[in-house]
């Protein structure tokens, strides 16, 4: 009789335990965090604001990102540049830039293309006076077309060989963004 | 409840009025006496004295259990009737320990007659104390591994692993989302007392789905009245942290037994033969302990156990896209080489898994009984990842996984015929964290499962039986998940799916899909002994497996691979068909078991790489679930050669060949051909001195599918399409393992082991197939260990 009780107190505490577990926080979609959906690259110089955008509203989903690059840029022209970073799939959107800025030690933002589109510094530098890549100036060459690639490495090793002056080479880490924008330079 | 069982035992003990003397003698082989060889009568006990000789008095009349063990002999457990005064003489026989290891044929206690079972008894368990489930199973031929760095280990059967490799602990179903490949068993090796592989189908009162086969582990039980305790202390150069597990073990005949044990592990980075596998600790808490009542006709058990892990992820696997993963494989070298730390960062996994039950059965008569089974499981998975602007502390998955199972089971014996009957039913609730910020790979869903079976088996001669069995199965989940619209569309879930979907979220569908199955699974077979102990196994089964989560509802980036996991509504369950026999033979000093089998599975649910995706991050190859017909064909063989007193000789290897029939290409991760060779020296005089020398072998796979893509990296910061080289597997190798052990009396009451051991003896550099950071780093180097075990 008492193993009856016992199975009876049993049942009853299983009931008690399914309920409360069931009750999972599922009545809205998780925010995604650590979504990059927009990078956005702004140059001025010559008398111009050129910007170069990479928007992919779905993050990992299939639809592939939307670039747009605002006109052409000037030949042998000084360019202040500056990146952003955003995380457009929630309102407002999050600025993942001064989530960079705060972790700098941490990341690095590389830029790459043709000589002939030019050449990038790096104006801004992190904790320990190695650069971080949000602010940088780019020279543009004679003139031609090609590929401007924009990384942001997370974890990079920026005391390796090249790496602080912009090499991506050795830098090793995780891509965090890696976005490319058909330039022309005239 | 007390009560009752104490009024079992008052009847069984207090019926009978007479009291009787018994005396006699213990002796060996050779009628020589054995001294303090101990003797238990119905409730009394005593040593036999110098001359081997005993005497109970006040002994009541009936029929009466006698147990007597004696340290290096096997322990008689009989029953005798007793009219009046009596003198009997016992002859206990000495044990054949090293023949017995692997015990390849158990008549009184199997799981399937029609099967050559293979066993891990507690010695052989012992020696992985630090280790982990996946690497002891390697002990039995056609089990290999899967691995993520070296404490993430799962067991491969036959080629097949995961969700197809279902674990039982303690007759409960381990439930602790094994659909991941990143995912081992979370379960303590210290708790096994033996270890059981079923390979195939064929353990029905299990499961129905077991594609690929059984791990069945059992905790110690002690049949006789004693207290005592095993404290097992590892310590080991690779990693700089040792194991220690403490068990004591309270055993009875009737009345109250318990077991209790608890182990620790802490270890810090691994190291490969030239660098820090940096960030690779891990740390273990577990505790498992049970109370029994055994009474005459009926025994009640409680079980806890508690696994608690925090297992490091490699650092250089941790990589954002796939020119990440292309560096990797070109470089050779991990990105990531930090000194040698104790300290465990992220990404890392923490993995507790509670399992309680309640079990009681009841002895109708001697061959007749049933069983009842309550088992609770709750598993809490977090996985944290580096992740930019979010604290370390918070997790990127976490998943608490709830089952609840409930078994009865009926077993009888009559005559020459076996039954046994069962029915189960379980309720599984997964829920998934929305507060980790990324969307969960495997989303909240709720799950009923039923089950019931009939098994019958016929011993036609003593050589001769055949065993028949059916099982089906009903499973019901309902899964909470949200879509992104892109993502639905491009699966072309519309308008097939549209009604599972439950409300419009902007940009993504919250929807509830349901699936509902309906399983038949079978298995047949026979065992047959002929000529000078031959034995002969042949078992045919059908198993079914539904698709489990993470082949439905997948979605998302996985970070250590680099790639987008696509799961599929669509998918159907799996079907396998196994012939699997069996051939052994025994010689005075060889015996050898010849294993083959093939599986041919209908719907073989595998993931294919199928598209690139491009995306912020950079460009992913898109891997989706998808369904084909498999042919895996394989042989397993083992052997064991006395060569004479002190010398043996010991033989592993197993082959597998797996097929995807419809496109008529390998198939993947099927692990190469593997030869184990050991030669083992022993010799008894010099306080039980046991060495082992241990070579493993381990072949390339040729046999492997093309899934190479390109993409674009930057050249001379230009971009340059290359071909990211996923597919080959890296060369064989072959490794050389030391071990060694002494025993002797540490006290009057305790024996101590000392072992000494090197892993990788000549610092073999070498990268595994089956190991999913091949890419990034080389296998861990060589490992000196020494264990000590104090018995008392």
């Amino acid at each position: 009789m008492k193993t009856m009780k016992k199975l009876r107190i049993l049942t009853i505490a299983t009931v008690a335990i399914i309920s409360l577990n069931s009750c999972s926080n599922d009545d809205k979609p998780v925010n995604e965090e650590e979504v990059i959906t927009t990078v956005t690259t702004t140059l001025t110089g010559g008398g111009q604001v050129i910007t170069l955008t990479s928007r992919d509203l779905d993050g990992d989903g299939p639809n592939a990102p939307v670039i747009t690059v605002s006109g052409n840029l000037t030949a042998n022209t000084s360019y202040m540049g500056s990146t952003t970073f955003l995380n457009e799939t929630e309102t407002p959107a999050e600025n993942i830039t001064t989530e960079i800025l705060d972790e700098g030690v941490e990341h690095q933002i590389f830029y790459q293309a043709p000589s002939a589109l030019g050449t990038f510094t790096y104006n801004d530098t992190d904790a320990n006076g190695k650069p971080i890549g949000l602010q940088f100036t780019l020279l543009t060459g004679n003139a031609g077309t090609g590929n401007v690639t924009v990384t942001l490495r997370h974890e990079p090793n920026k005391s390796a060989a090249g790496v602080a002056a912009g090499d991506i080479t050795n830098a090793g880490g995780s891509t965090d963004a890696a976005v490319t924008y058909p330039v022309v330079v005239q | 409840m007390q009560k009752t069982s104490l009024l079992f035992c008052l009847l069984f003990f207090g019926t009978i009025y007479s009291q009787n003397i018994i005396s006699g003698y213990v002796l060996d082989e050779n009628n020589l006496a054995l001294e303090k060889s101990h003797i238990h009568l119905s409730s009394q006990s005593t040593n036999s004295k110098k001359d081997g000789s005993f005497i109970f008095k006040n002994v009541p009349s009936g029929a009466t259990k006698v147990y007597i063990t004696y340290v290096g002999y096997k322990p008689i457990d009989t029953i005798i009737d007793i009219k009046g005064n009596l003198s009997i003489n016992f002859k206990m026989k000495q044990k054949k320990e090293q023949l017995e290891e692997i015990v390849v044929k158990h008549k009184n206690n199997y799981y399937n007659h029609s099967v050559s079972e293979q066993k891990i008894n507690e010695k052989n368990i012992e020696k992985y104390s630090s280790q982990s489930l996946g690497n002891a199973l390697k002990e039995v031929s056609g089990v290999s591994t899967l691995k993520s760095g070296n404490t993430i280990v799962k067991p491969v059967i036959n080629g097949l692993h995961s969700n197809r490799v279902p674990v039982f602990n303690n007759n409960v179903k381990l439930e602790d989302q094994q659909w991941g490949m990143e995912h081992a068993p979370n379960f303590d090796i210290n708790t096994a007392g033996k270890i059981t592989v079923l390979k195939g189908a064929s353990g029905l009162q299990y499961s129905g789905d077991a594609i690929g086969g059984i791990v069945i582990i059992e905790p110690l039980t002690v049949k006789k009245d004693t207290l005592f305790g095993k404290t097992i202390m590892t310590a080991e150069s690779n990693g700089r942290g040792g194991t220690i597990s403490s068990s004591l073990h309270k055993g009875n005949f009737c009345d109250w037994s318990w077991n209790a044990q608890a182990s620790l592990k802490y270890y810090g980075d691994r190291e490969s033969p030239n660098y820090v596998l940096s960030n690779t600790g891990n740390r273990e808490i577990n505790f498992s302990g049970d109370l029994k009542y055994l009474g005459k006709k009926f025994d009640f058990s409680s079980y806890y156990s508690l696994y608690n892990a925090t297992l490091a992820i490699l650092s250089a696997s941790h990589i954002g896209n796939v020119n990440d993963l292309f560096n990797a494989i070109n470089n050779q070298i991990p990105y990531v080489i930090n000194d040698f730390t104790h300290s465990i960062k992220n990404p890392r996994q923490k993995v507790q898994h509670h399992l309680a039950k309640f079990n009681y059965n009841y002895y109708f008569k001697d061959k007749e009984s049933i069983s009842l089974q309550y088992a609770f499981q709750f598993n809490n998975r977090k996985e944290f990842d580096s992740r930019t602007g979010v604290p370390d502390s918070r997790p990127a998955l976490s998943l608490n996984l709830m089952t609840n199972t409930l078994n009865a089971d009926y077993k009888l014996s009559k005559d020459t015929w076996d039954y046994k009957a069962g029915v189960s039913g379980s309720y599984q609730n997964n829920a998934a964290s929305p507060n980790t910020g990324v969307s969960p790979l495997i989303p909240s869903y709720n799950k009923i499962d039923a089950g019931v079976y009939a098994i019958v088996d016929k011993h036609f001669t003593t050589d001769f039986s055949v065993e028949a069995g059916i099982r089906y199965d009903f499973s019901t989940i309902e899964a909470t998940k949200y879509y992104l619209k892109s993502r639905w569309n491009e699966r072309n879930y519309s308008p097939e799916f549209d009604s599972f979907i439950e409300a419009d979220f902007g940009t993504q569908w919250l929807t509830k899909p349901q699936f509902t199955f309906h399983n038949f699974s079978a298995s047949i077979g026979t065992q047959y002994s002929f000529g000078k102990e031959y034995d002969w196994y042949f078992n045919v089964s059908r198993a079914v497996r539904n698709p489990n989560p993470s082949e439905f509802f997948s979605d998302g980036l996985h970070h250590s691979t680099g790639m987008i996991e696509l799961g599929d509504l669509r998918l159907q369950q799996e079907k396998s068909n196994k012939i699997g026999t069996s051939l052994q033979k025994k010689w005075t000093n060889f015996k050898i078991n010849i294993n083959p089998f093939l599986n041919y599975v209908e719907d073989f649910m595998f993931l294919k790489p199928t598209d690139l995706e491009k995306t912020t991050r950079g460009d992913f190859p898109v891997w989706e679930y998808e369904q084909t017909n498999a042919l895996l064909t394989g042989i397993d063989i083992n052997s064991e050669w006395q060569i004479n007193e002190h010398w043996q000789h010991r033989l592993l290897a197993s082959y597998v060949n797996g097929k995807d029939k419809s496109k008529d290409d390998a198939l993947i991760d099927m692990p190469p051909l593997n030869i184990n060779n050991r030669l083992l020296f022993t010799k008894k005089e010099w306080c039980n001195l046991n060495l082992e020398l241990q070579s493993e072998i381990m072949f390339q796979q040729t046999q492997f599918p093309n899934n190479n893509f390109t993409t674009n990296i930057i050249v001379n910061n230009e971009l340059t399409p290359v071909e990211v080289d996923i597919s080959t597997p890296p060369p064989g190798y072959h490794l050389l393992h030391f071990s060694s052990d002494v025993q002797f009396k540490a006290s009057e009451h305790s024996m101590a082991t000392i072992g000494f051991s090197v892993f990788n003896l000549f610092d073999t550099k070498y990268r595994d197939y089956l190991n999913r950071q091949r890419f990034y780093v080389d296998e861990i180097g060589r490992n000196f260990q020494i264990q000590l075990k104090i018995n008392y």
